[in-house]
């Protein structure tokens, strides 16, 4: 092909203290390309895109533009080349009209005019539905990430950047947001389309660029590879499913929710609506929903972090919980996985038995009197990260030393290895390498298997479809009945994401 | 040649320690620059300042004397300090502790018992506490700022202090000077050696750091204090009561400050007089802050601290300086221990950046 490549990349290293997330890193887009940079959490996707968009500057390496060296200083500089970006977490003003966000993030030469008339233009060409006028905290999450796109749209651009734009989408908003990127493609723009989920890239993407630890591993098309293929690339290890020996949900119920009602502490928060929900001893009941649908809110009151005005409303093998302290309902043989593990599931700057006392105090014996059993608590942690095979040298190493996956693997690990009756995590495996993810997926796995029950929150569908017996969904605080995974498309579950089909007073569970 | 700072990967445990030992040479060198400044001979004003005040044992005991207070404050303010709760009142705990236990003396100053030393003790924490109890009701209750309430009830603790010496604890046989009676003998801290103004203070002094030490490092109470301090969301998770915590630091660091000035009161003074402490529950906060906010640190960086008070003085008088001399001493150790704080996340490398070879794991 004699055509020039609208981007090239010619040997991008970037080095931070300890760690190369870029080594010699090369990659060329075409124009009209669909291009997937494909990898794990920290292969060093996002510092690539970085550099490319103007935020960082690379240490050695050269950028071509349209064949002509670049080295955007600044976000604006790449801008005015042509490269318009959508970053995973949106900077939108809530208490902002549509019209009035997409205004403060252009050039100003772009908002004179009529910018409401042509925001309607664009969105009506590429089938995004946008109301310029409109305020931006009425909007669904799908919603304000077109005002993302049509706001780089509205500059012409020749590049677009997608940095996992698909991680707040339900299944339909997906195949919706990937008809316009066709046509976008089709009309001569590139995109760079930055994922790890191998079923989107595999139907979307032209040309995949696979990365691992800060290096291409291999440039692909996707269309000839497999699902697994491309995830063994990625990992550098083959995939293992998890398996479960044999399903039995008719077990007692262990933990159940009537007639649950809460009001969000949170500004923006999400207020729990009539939940019912039963969870038997020995299944896996996953919760599917996008982010900020009450799952935190959800996750706040099963932990005992809030408290409830009605007792009764969560029962923990029938004895009514809802006013048990975090600490009580640890008594009462619950295990909690918090969505944050830094600051959160974990204390950062404490060492691995620190973090193992945490949690296990009371439930391990680790305290005598009041007092801290040092040496009881360094050999429950370190019977915790034999077991679950976390990579650490010790566990006198602060938390933050470890990897994302190693600290969740500990996190999940410690609250399996106090033999909990019930288990609840949220989103267990988020940012997190997908060699451990396997490995915590079987955990809960086989923890059901064992007896106990397992309720898992999660916003990846994959996951839940793998682990889960019965699958519910959460919307807008609301949740679905839950019914057996065998029963349930993922389409049926994305519809219930995106709130058609929820009923507004679901039939009484009891 | 090119200096610049790189992040470490994890924090130097042992860039914590050393830290505080770079600030106290570097202080003594910029001393020594100063002094040649002022055309003193650098060597013999080190001298007079770190070494002549400690060389007789009336000077050690002196020391201790002077340490008390630092110390018994230092501790407590570390236990909240680490827990992010800001107490920087302990100076008006100090007063209203003293007052606390002064007033008692004062009552009975004319019976003898043995159990006056000891009420009066207890008197001095309660009233310490309770000065901090508002602070923290305030904070626990309507989420006010610790830091200024408790700043701002050290001046209406002074006020305090100033209106019963000049008013209704004057001596009547004073000669209308604005202190009170002297305490009578048994309302005195008995002598540890003859001869020195040592008292039993100093051996609760050593009591509270071996307290604070097992509470900090081994006790429930210390995790707590450390978790809610290094991440508010992770001692939510574990159940820990945050405004528990609040009362029981404030109480804490409140009674250590009671404690402290009814030593020095009965201790060391043996009156009430308008100024009881020379700021000893501000020089505190240096104090908790050298000694890494651990109670054998703060027992260190206490007797360092009250040296430099002793070494002000006898500068003062030898070598004819400036009282200021103590808070330059005081000012730069504390600027050059947060200067070299920096070393315990960063560490200082020479060159232009170089691209490392190695890959992470």
């Amino acid at each position: 092909m004699a055509e020039t490549p609208r981007l090239e990349l010619i040997g991008i290293t970037k080095a931070y203290p300890g760690v190369v997330a870029n080594n010699n890193v090369s990659l060329k887009v075409m124009p009209g390309e669909i291009h997937a940079l494909l990898g794990e959490n920290g292969a060093g996707k996002s510092t690539l895109v970085k550099f490319i968009y103007g935020v960082q500057k690379a240490d050695t390496g050269r950028m071509l533009w349209e064949g002509e060296e670049v080295r955007p200083a600044n976000p604006n500089a790449a801008r005015k080349l042509g490269i318009g970006m959508v970053f995973q977490h949106f900077s939108l003003f809530d208490a902002m009209t549509v019209e009035e966000n997409i205004s403060l993030g252009i050039s100003p030469e772009l908002t004179k005019g009529d910018l409401a008339g042509r925001i309607r233009e664009v969105s009506a060409q590429y089938g995004l539905p946008l109301d310029p006028d409109r305020y931006v905290h009425t909007l669904s999450v799908g919603e304000r990430q077109r005002i993302e796109v049509v706001r780089c749209l509205l500059q012409d651009p020749q590049l677009l950047i997608m940095d996992e734009p698909t991680s707040v989408l339900t299944p339909q908003e997906v195949e919706e947001l990937f008809k316009t990127l066709r046509r976008l493609s089709e009309e001569g723009v590139s995109i760079l389309y930055i994922s790890h989920k191998l079923e989107e890239i595999k139907a979307l993407c032209h040309t995949a660029t696979i990365m691992r630890m800060g290096e291409v591993v291999v440039e692909c098309i996707p269309e000839n590879e497999t699902a697994r293929s491309m995830a063994e690339m990625m990992m550098g290890e083959n995939l293992v499913s998890p398996e479960r020996a044999e399903r039995h949900t008719d077990g007692q119920v262990k933990l159940e929710l009537s007639n649950l009602n809460v009001v969000s502490a949170h500004q923006h928060g999400t207020e729990l609506k009539n939940i019912n929900l039963q969870l038997r001893a020995g299944e896996v009941l996953g919760v599917a929903g996008i982010a900020g649908n009450g799952q935190r809110e959800l996750m706040e009151v099963l932990t005992g972090e809030v408290l409830l005005d009605e007792p009764a409303s969560i029962r923990i093998d029938r004895v009514s919980a809802g006013r048990m302290d975090p600490i009580a309902r640890r008594g009462a043989g619950v295990g909690l996985i918090p969505e944050e593990r830094l600051g959160h599931g974990a204390v950062p700057e404490m060492s691995l038995w620190e973090n193992a006392f945490l949690s296990g105090a009371t439930r391990m014996g680790l305290q005598k009197n009041g007092f801290i059993q040092v040496a009881a608590s360094n050999a429950f942690a370190e019977k915790v990260v034999d077991e679950f095979r976390v990579k650490t040298t010790g566990v006198s190493h602060a938390a933050n030393s470890l990897s994302g996956g190693n600290l969740q693997k500990f996190i999940v690990g410690r609250e399996i290895m106090q033999n909990p009756g019930v288990i609840v995590a949220l989103q267990p495996t988020w940012g997190v390498d997908a060699g451990s993810a396997a490995a915590i997926r079987q955990a809960l796995i086989d923890l059901a298997s064992r007896g106990a029950a397992v309720l898992a929150v999660s916003q990846d569908l994959e996951e839940l479809f793998e682990i889960s017996d019965r699958i519910a969904v959460i919307c807008e605080g609301r949740m679905s009945e839950a019914r057996p995974v065998e029963n349930v498309t993922v389409e049926e579950i994305g519809l219930l994401m995106a709130g058609i089909g929820l009923e507004g007073e679901p039939a009484d569970a009891a | 040649m090119l200096l610049r700072l790189e992040q470490r990967p994890e924090v130097s445990k042992s860039m914590v320690y050393a830290s505080p030992l770079i600030a106290v040479v570097l202080t003594i060198l910029t001393a020594m620059v100063m002094f040649a400044l002022l055309g003193v001979d650098p060597v013999k004003a080190i001298a007079t300042f770190f070494i002549e005040p400690i060389s007789t044992l009336d000077g050690l005991a002196e020391l201790c004397v002077k340490a008390t207070p630092l110390i018994l404050i230092g501790v407590g303010l570390a236990l909240g300090f680490q827990a992010n709760v800001w107490n920087i009142g302990a100076e008006g705990q100090l007063i209203i502790g003293a007052l606390a236990g002064g007033g008692l003396a004062l009552a009975f100053y004319d019976h003898s018992s043995i159990f006056l030393v000891p009420a009066m003790l207890v008197s001095g924490v309660i009233g310490g506490m309770a000065w901090a109890a508002i602070p923290a009701w305030l904070k626990t209750r309507y989420n006010t700022n610790e830091i200024l309430t408790s700043l701002m009830l050290t001046y209406v603790g002074l006020l305090v202090l100033s209106y019963l010496v000049h008013g209704p604890w004057k001596d009547p046989e004073g000669q209308n000077f604005p202190e009170s009676r002297l305490f009578h003998e048994s309302a005195l801290l008995p002598i540890l050696i003859d001869e020195t103004r040592l008292n039993v203070g100093w051996l609760l002094a050593l009591l509270v750091v071996v307290a604070g030490w097992l509470l900090i490092s081994r006790h429930i109470i210390g995790f707590q204090i450390k978790v809610i301090g290094m991440a508010p969301m992770a001692a939510r998770f574990a159940g820990f009561k945050e405004k528990r915590l609040i009362w029981l630091t404030l109480l804490i660091s409140g009674g250590c400050a009671g404690l402290a000035g009814v030593i020095e009161l009965s201790g060391a003074i043996g009156q009430i007089v308008p100024s009881i402490s020379p700021g000893y529950g501000f020089t505190a906060i240096i104090v908790a802050f050298l000694g890494r906010l651990h109670p054998v640190g703060v027992f260190f960086a206490g007797l360092l601290m009250a040296l430099t008070y002793l070494g002000g003085d006898s500068a003062q008088i030898t070598m004819n300086m400036p009282n200021a001399v103590i808070g330059v001493f005081q000012g730069m150790l504390l600027f050059f221990l947060l200067a070299s704080d920096v070393l315990i996340r960063y560490r200082v490398r020479i060159g232009p950046h170089k691209v490392q070879a190695e890959v992470a794991e």
